[in-house]
């Protein structure tokens, strides 16, 4: 029996999400320790230090005092709505990684195998560094973090309260503002590599011999401003201003679904990060893809250079957070409608010109 | 020892207000002038306006009880930007008599005000929103009176929202009568 | 509501934002009305913390009453008891003598900039800016370390006593005092340049909380948020107490009236008061510490009113005495309460996110506002 298709098609992509999954936890809770720590030393101050060495089972320390809380349910909530929202947030923001490359493809050879008593055969196959290559890469990724907004709204409504109303109401018409803008600043690189799956990208990186970034610096400083706010960070934080309106939607939540809030919005931090590193920073490509002499840099596995990228976006994050107050809101959306997007079009209309004298 | 004080204001205020001035002096160097409370709103619109230094800025409002007499002595001090000094105006009030606001006068008089009336149940007419400021809503009695028994007050609170006896009964003689008999301390 | 309505008809909600609230700075409740993000309408519910102090002005003897008096404005505890020493020493008619006149300047001017200090960073806190809050707390603690070494207690410190102060300089003091004074400055230029040319800063803070002049005057404003306002008024310049009129300092002054001028005219406070720390504790006269008052006090029969310049405004005692070791009646005038009713008139018009920025600018503190 021929095991091909269920190799290919099913035992190496489960092997990837697992590992993928694994992964991305660890890193998504090791992230909210790191968090704690930038900051903390840029307040001239230590952070976590007590739990294990230096505080670096704290995160361990925090998922498991969250889970282990009281589930607390407001009496007049809404109760179905209430419990699905924090998972209607978390869900596309994992989802979204299976399409995102941290290698090139054809990769890591699995070797042909012959099971002798069953006669079952395989035929052996290159796989790629990522869980799957979709031709509509970006469109898959801009349209399935959308769909975390409606965990936010819903969240806000469900639990039946003004403060969480007013923070999710806010959070929702601040995320559409911006996903206008984020889709405008990329179409740049769309239209330069002349493709929207992820791989194809960073490969036309590769073939240009310049990351996109010198080719498209106002789209990608476009596109971070506006993924900032997509993942309402800091400066664009308002919808979950402690100061301001107690913790927003998500108020009134706690425990475990508080968690799943919490780990949606690092994990959507961290999708933010790895497109601006595909779009715009080369992925996996080792600086100066092409130059031969810096070949040694090779022996750097492509994950890692793509890690280091994503991890370099993700001090970013949370050196703004350290530093700047958050807009008022009517603010918020002016910056989103009179600046981000109107620059956003101009660069799509220049790009377009540009290339058209270029081409003849 | 007050010392009989005049200045051009406080002729002024006689001219126009006549017998509502009852007397002006000084004390420490503090001018202080006692008017009677039937035209109270009319002397401090003149006063906020008097023109060489106008009292555009009401510093404090507020009230002293002197059981002794069964008055009320409403304290109103004032200052003046262009002459840099302050003046004091009293007026005292019977126990039951209420008197005009000045809030139209200086919007400060406000909580002011109200602060008086919370502490020593002196009601201003025509106030905007006079109701308790510090105490909470439901507070029965004024605090700062000097016949208000806040040993009294204890007893009560405690019996009532704590469901003990308060140490203040000892104290207090309608707490010990109506416990009967037990020794206190003093005894 | 009936089945028709959805909870998006209503056209205006009523928040409460507080007692309990991370930016309300202590317990207050401010009931907004609000028409989706503009406030309708701000009613301050006050009188959480009420402690009946004046009441027990009363009960206790003059002296006894000053350890109360910290626990009003907890944050600037050493004004308060200036004040009220001065009062009633004016009341009994002795001064101070200068060696005492000269400690009670310098530590209510290092008490000044710990008070600006606390009030900068609750206030960028509250706007989001969270780094100045701890750089703000860094150079607090080193004043709070001279006042516990000076007299035992950071927070409520029951510094002067009528009459003069109690307690020697101790070993160190100039130079802990000097070694502040010439690394302060810098520091507030480090606040300035995380926040004065900051656009997000001045976004959140230019033309939020407007108030005139005149309307300041009206409504009884006084302190920094006056001067905010362009009124050039102090009392350490209109009517000098304790050694200020030694001294050389300028007053700041602002324009507008709104949250931005504020902050300037607070951050230039502090760099003022440093001047004048400056100028004091080189020249501070030997001499006695208490005045020749009797043991008993007992003020004679009358009345008095004396205010000074406390951080957060005109900070008043008036205290009618009838010969007794108790004060007949003993009333504070606190600043905070009577700024805080131009809470109303700044905030009406603005967003929810402005109340929060108001509440800072004004810089109250409830223990002083509910005594």
């Amino acid at each position: 029996m021929n095991l091909d298709p269920i190799i290919n098609y099913i035992l190496i992509p489960l092997v990837k999400i697992g590992i993928l999954f694994g992964i991305l936890s660890l890193v998504i809770a090791y992230l909210t320790l790191l968090e704690r720590k930038v900051i903390a030393f840029m307040q001239v101050r230590l952070g976590p230090m007590r739990v294990g060495y230096h505080g670096l089972l704290q995160p361990i320390a925090d998922g498991v005092k969250l889970m282990l809380k009281e589930d607390i349910v407001p009496a007049r909530a809404d109760r179905l709505v209430f419990m699905l929202a924090p998972i209607i947030t978390l869900i596309p923001a994992f989802i979204v990684f299976s399409v995102i490359p941290f290698g090139a493809s054809s990769t890591i050879p699995i070797p042909a195998f012959t099971v002798p008593g069953l006669g079952w055969t395989y035929s052996g196959s290159m796989t790629g560094l990522f869980i799957t290559d979709l031709n509509i890469g970006v469109l898959y990724v801009l349209s399935i973090s959308s769909i975390g907004i409606l965990g936010i709204i819903l969240g806000g409504w469900a639990s039946n309260s003004k403060y969480p109303l007013l923070g999710a109401l806010r959070s929702a018409a601040q995320m559409v503002s911006y996903e206008v803008a984020l889709g405008f600043s990329i179409m740049g690189v769309l239209m330069i590599a002349g493709s929207l799956s992820l791989v194809e990208i960073v490969n036309a990186q590769k073939n240009a011999g310049a990351w996109y970034v010198f080719l498209q610096p106002l789209g990608f400083i476009l596109f971070f401003i506006c993924g900032v706010a997509e993942t309402n960070r800091a400066p664009f934080d308002l919808p979950e201003a402690e100061t301001e309106l107690v913790a927003g939607f998500h108020t009134e939540y706690s425990g475990f679904r508080f968690s799943l809030f919490f780990l949606a919005e690092y994990a959507a931090m961290i999708v933010v990060a790895s497109m601006a590193v595909t779009l715009f920073w080369g992925g996996w490509l080792r600086p100066f893809p092409n130059v031969a002499f810096l070949s040694f840099l090779d022996y750097v596995p492509s994950p890692l250079w793509f890690a280091l990228k994503v991890a370099v976006f993700l001090y970013f994050y949370l050196w703004f957070r350290a530093s700047w107050p958050r807009y008022r809101y009517d603010q918020l959306m002016k910056v989103g409608w009179q600046w981000l997007m109107p620059l956003a079009i101009a660069n799509v209309i220049v790009t377009a010109g540009v290339m058209l004298l270029l081409r003849g | 020892m007050p010392e009989p004080w005049t200045s051009p204001l406080v002729e002024a205020l006689k001219a126009k207000f006549g017998d509502q001035v009852v007397k002006s002096y000084s004390f420490i160097g503090q001018n202080q002038i006692e008017i009677k409370k039937d035209r109270v709103l009319e002397i401090m619109m003149f006063l906020r306006d008097y023109e060489p230094s106008p009292f555009s800025y009401l510093v404090d409002e507020t009230a002293v009880h002197w059981p002794k007499d069964e008055s009320f002595e409403l304290v109103y001090i004032m200052y003046s930007f262009a002459a840099n000094d302050r003046l004091r105006v009293k007026c005292r009030i019977k126990e039951w008599e209420s008197i005009e606001s000045v809030v139209s006068v200086w919007p400060t008089a406000n909580w002011l005000e109200r602060e008086v009336y919370d502490m020593f149940g002196i009601r201003y007419a025509n106030h905007p929103d006079l109701k308790r400021i510090l105490l909470p809503e439901d507070w029965q009695g004024f605090p700062l009176r000097k016949d208000y028994n806040f040993r009294l007050q204890d007893v009560e609170w405690v019996r009532k929202h704590l469901g003990i006896e308060s140490g203040q009964k000892y104290y207090v003689a309608e707490a010990r009568a109506e416990a009967g008999d037990y020794v206190t301390p003093q005894d | 509501m009936s089945t028709n309505e959805t909870l998006f008809d209503a056209s205006e909600i009523t928040i409460s934002m507080g007692p309990q609230h991370p930016s309300t700075h202590g317990v207050l409740q401010v009931k907004l009305k609000l028409d989706g993000e503009r406030v309708d309408d701000a009613e301050c519910v006050i009188g959480y913390l009420h402690r009946g102090v004046e009441k027990l002005g009363e009960n206790q003897t003059w002296g006894q009453w000053v350890p109360t008096l910290d626990r009003m404005d907890y944050i600037a505890a050493v004004s308060n008891c200036l004040g009220y020493c001065e009062t009633v020493e004016k009341l009994m008619g002795v001064t101070a003598p200068p060696r005492a006149q000269y400690i009670r300047t310098i530590m209510t001017e290092l008490n000044r900039i710990s008070s600006h200090l606390l009030w900068l960073g609750t206030h960028a806190l509250d706007i989001g800016a969270m780094t100045v809050f701890l750089y703000a707390f860094r150079e607090r603690e080193e004043i709070l370390k001279i006042f516990e070494n000076y007299c035992g207690a950071r927070l409520t410190t029951h510094m002067f006593r009528i009459g003069g102060t109690q307690y020697e300089l101790y070993e160190g003091f100039q130079d802990e005092v000097k070694t502040f004074i010439k690394g302060f400055p810098q520091k507030v230029e480090e606040y300035e340049t995380l926040l004065t040319e900051n656009r997000i800063w001045i976004g959140r803070t230019r033309g939020v909380g407007v108030i005139s002049a005149k309307d300041a005057i009206a409504i009884g404003l006084t302190g920094p948020s006056l001067r905010g306002s362009g009124v050039a008024w102090d009392l350490r310049k209109a009517k000098p107490y304790a050694a200020y009129s030694d001294f050389e300092f300028d007053i700041p002054v602002g324009e507008h009236g709104d949250t931005y001028d504020r902050y300037m005219v607070r951050m230039e406070e502090m760099r003022q008061s440093c001047r004048i720390v400056g100028q004091a504790i080189d020249k501070i006269p030997d001499g006695p510490l208490m005045a020749k008052i009797t043991k008993i006090i007992k003020p004679p029969v009358g009345d008095i009113y004396h205010s000074i310049e406390a951080p957060k405004g005109e900070l008043g005692y008036y205290l009618v005495s009838d010969g007794a070791t108790q004060a007949y009646r003993a009333r504070v005038r606190p600043p905070s309460f009577v700024n805080l009713q131009a809470l109303r008139q700044m905030v009406i018009g603005s967003m929810v996110a402005d109340v929060v920025a108001v509440i800072g600018t004004l810089d109250i503190v409830l223990g002083e506002i509910d005594r």
